[in-house]
């Protein structure tokens, strides 16, 4: 017995070794996130994890700083630098500020890429963008579209007149309504991303609209309040609220029924996405360039702009069959 | 009698103090902090083979170099019994006014000049609420902390300034031989300065004198609210001079810049050994404890240690240091 598990402990501290010598040869690859312990960093340092399970040698360095700084991301970049990482995917705090510690890892041989919040194109080889806005502008027509086969109307319920963004995928939107006939958009109201006013303003569009059949809301203080009015106004079954929202906020309108689904990105994809693009990049099997394609494993394939950013793919569509998986993450 | 005899006499050893000079060396906080931070750095090379490179070392320095800078003045403010929690809001603000400059269109050297002015105005500001109005130091920098940082948000907003001339880089980025940084040099200047200023001059003893006992030191004829708003007016200088540092290391200005920087300063001047009752402290202690806080911070970023246990370590780290003589006494006592 006492033979066994002497024999077993070797076995097992040979192992061990072997591991060891073959993590040294594994390409490092560096997920910086705006801060640690935010849920939405977390879902995606799972989904790098993933990729690298899935690729086999590569060993994933997930950090970042305490609080959303550019300085603190600066000296955690310094260190990983000093580690000699073979990639850094970063979430930046600072689209500016970054640049020249980002520069210095790139002189040194370093694959920079940025994913979800970018760093000006001087600091990095490759951005992407979670989703485009065609594709946003797509998707959120697209799920009131799908609950409404005989078609119906539907009303916008925006963030302030000046957004920039709710304002071009609005644009994006009426680019596309002909491939959805017999759904029309009615009106079109701004709750200027508070949540009462954006409650008033979603009552009064049922008042206004006895018919209406659905709410979309691209912007996710919007869309909770219009489901709050559709549940307090008893319309839950014929008014349905979809838009872009957190599965942590929506958990509740989803259960109630007042929304079927809505979209956001998926924070995993993306980790899994930007970890697939710095292998390919690191490993020379891919280059960054304007009109170049590259592989993300199951994600398919991104194409750079001529800012060298791409888009990963349509936001992430969350329903009564997903919202307990996502709730607790972001 | 012999004049080798009166000189004999004459040199019968009577104590002045109660320890030897060299016996107070050993046993000061100075050299118990040197043993950490010689500790530290033998505890890091083991850890990460990438510690001793004089490139990485050479990096890890931009961890401590500006906020030790503030360091050196916020000492000699403790010391004197006041603090300033405003430092970081000025960086905000001294940043946003050079940012206002480069935009017009002026050159390196009004950018800097801009930099350091604003940083004094800042500290002039709070010297005058202090001494003129007699306000509590640690009321009114809780006050222009925000209101620094506030004028900056609203300069800014969201945005950012962005486009400085690559002459400014040469302060945050620069080198002047081989690995030893401009911000070094700045600092390993600033820091013989300031340990003769505290430590040689008349000016050094008033400070001294006013954190133990500001009524004595004012009977004793030193010009208290003087020696005080001059503090204030070298803390904002100092501020300013970490703000021109930082910015050019950054290449551009956001308002949230630097923000959180005051604590981690009063952090450096207390491990230190600097009292925050006032009344002791030396400059050396503060040079030791920027690089105890340097090499802990870049040390634990190599083993990719996250920042949330790394502030738990620095914290445990001010507690131990402060708490273990104290520890040490009370079992003697015993």
């Amino acid at each position: 017995m006492k033979k066994l598990t002497k024999l077993l402990t070797t076995a097992a501290i040979a192992t061990g070794l072997f591991a060891g010598a073959a993590s040294a040869e594994d390409m490092r690859i560096a997920l910086v996130v705006k801060a640690l312990g935010i849920g939405f960093f977390e879902a995606a340092a799972k989904g790098a994890e993933e990729a690298a399970s899935e690729l086999g040698d590569v060993e994933i360095i997930y950090t970042g700083p305490t609080d959303t700084t550019a300085e603190g991301q600066i000296e955690v970049i310094n260190s990983l630098i000093a580690q000699n990482v073979d990639a850094i995917a970063v979430s930046a705090n600072d689209t500016d500020a970054l640049v020249p510690t980002l520069k210095k890892a790139m002189q040194r041989g370093i694959t920079v890429i940025s994913w979800d919040s970018g760093v000006a194109e001087e600091g990095r080889q490759m951005h992407l963008n979670p989703s485009s806005n065609p594709l946003i502008g797509n998707m959120i027509i697209k799920l009131a579209a799908d609950e409404l086969p005989e078609g119906g109307q539907v009303a916008v319920l925006s963030a302030t007149t000046t957004s920039t963004n709710q304002n071009i995928w609005i644009d994006e939107m009426n680019k596309v309504m002909s491939n959805y006939p017999g759904v029309e958009v009615v009106a079109t109201v701004y709750g200027d991303d508070l949540a009462d006013k954006s409650y008033r303003e979603a009552t009064g569009l049922m008042q206004s609209y006895p018919d209406l059949d659905a709410i979309i809301a691209p912007t996710s203080v919007g869309i909770v309040a219009a489901a709050q009015a559709v549940v307090d106004a008893g319309k839950v079954g014929q008014v349905n609220v979809t838009g872009l929202g957190l599965p942590s906020e929506m958990a509740g309108a989803i259960e109630s029924g007042a929304s079927k689904s809505f979209a956001i990105w998926n924070p995993i994809d993306l980790g899994y996405s930007a970890t697939m693009i710095a292998y390919h990049l690191s490993k020379g099997d891919a280059v960054a360039e304007p009109g170049a394609s590259i592989p993300m494993g199951r994600m398919g394939e991104v194409t750079l702009d001529e800012t060298n950013s791409g888009a990963m793919a349509d936001p992430f569509v969350y329903d009564a069959s997903n919202i307990a998986d996502f709730k607790d993450i972001f | 009698m012999s004049l080798a005899e009166t000189q004999q006499t004459a040199a019968r050893h009577i104590p002045d103090r109660l320890t030897t000079p060299l016996a107070r060396t050993f046993k000061s906080w100075e050299s118990l902090l040197l043993l950490v931070a010689i500790g530290i750095f033998i505890l890091n090379s083991f850890a990460s083979p990438y510690f001793l490179n004089a490139w990485n070392l050479s990096d890890a320095t931009f961890n401590f170099t500006e906020k030790a800078m503030i360091a050196f003045a916020m000492a000699l403010l403790i010391i004197a019994g006041e603090i300033d929690l405003s430092v970081a809001s000025i960086i905000a603000l001294s940043s946003t006014a050079m940012g206002v400059v480069m935009q017009a269109g002026f050159g390196t050297p009004a950018i800097v000049a801009t930099g350091l002015v604003t940083g004094l105005l800042c500290g002039a500001f709070n010297g005058v609420l202090v001494t003129r109005l007699g306000l509590p130091s640690i009321v009114v920098t809780i006050g222009t902390m925000s209101l620094f940082r506030g004028i900056s948000y609203i300069v800014l907003g969201d945005g950012a300034f962005r486009g400085y001339p690559s002459e400014f880089a040469w302060f945050g980025q620069g080198y002047v031989v081989w690995v030893i940084t401009v911000e070094l040099t700045i600092f390993a200047i600033l820091a013989v300065i300031y340990a003769v200023v505290l430590h040689k001059t008349n000016f050094g003893r008033a400070v001294y004198a006013i954190g133990n006992n500001a009524t004595a030191a004012t009977f004793s004829g030193i010009r208290v609210e003087r020696v005080k708003f001059i503090l204030f007016l070298l803390t904002g200088l100092m501020a300013g001079l970490a703000s021109v540092c930082l910015t050019s290391r950054l290449g551009s200005t956001r308002p949230s810049i630097a923000s959180g920087m005051e604590l981690e300063v009063v952090t450096m001047v207390v491990l230190g050994g600097v009292s925050i009752l006032g009344g002791s402290g030396s400059i050396p202690g503060v040079v030791i404890a920027a690089f105890v806080m340097g090499l802990v911070t870049f040390g634990l970023g190599l083993l990719n240690v996250p920042g949330i246990v790394m502030s738990i370590v620095v914290g445990a780290l001010l507690i131990g240091v402060i708490a273990l003589p104290r520890i040490y006494q009370n079992l003697r006592r015993s």
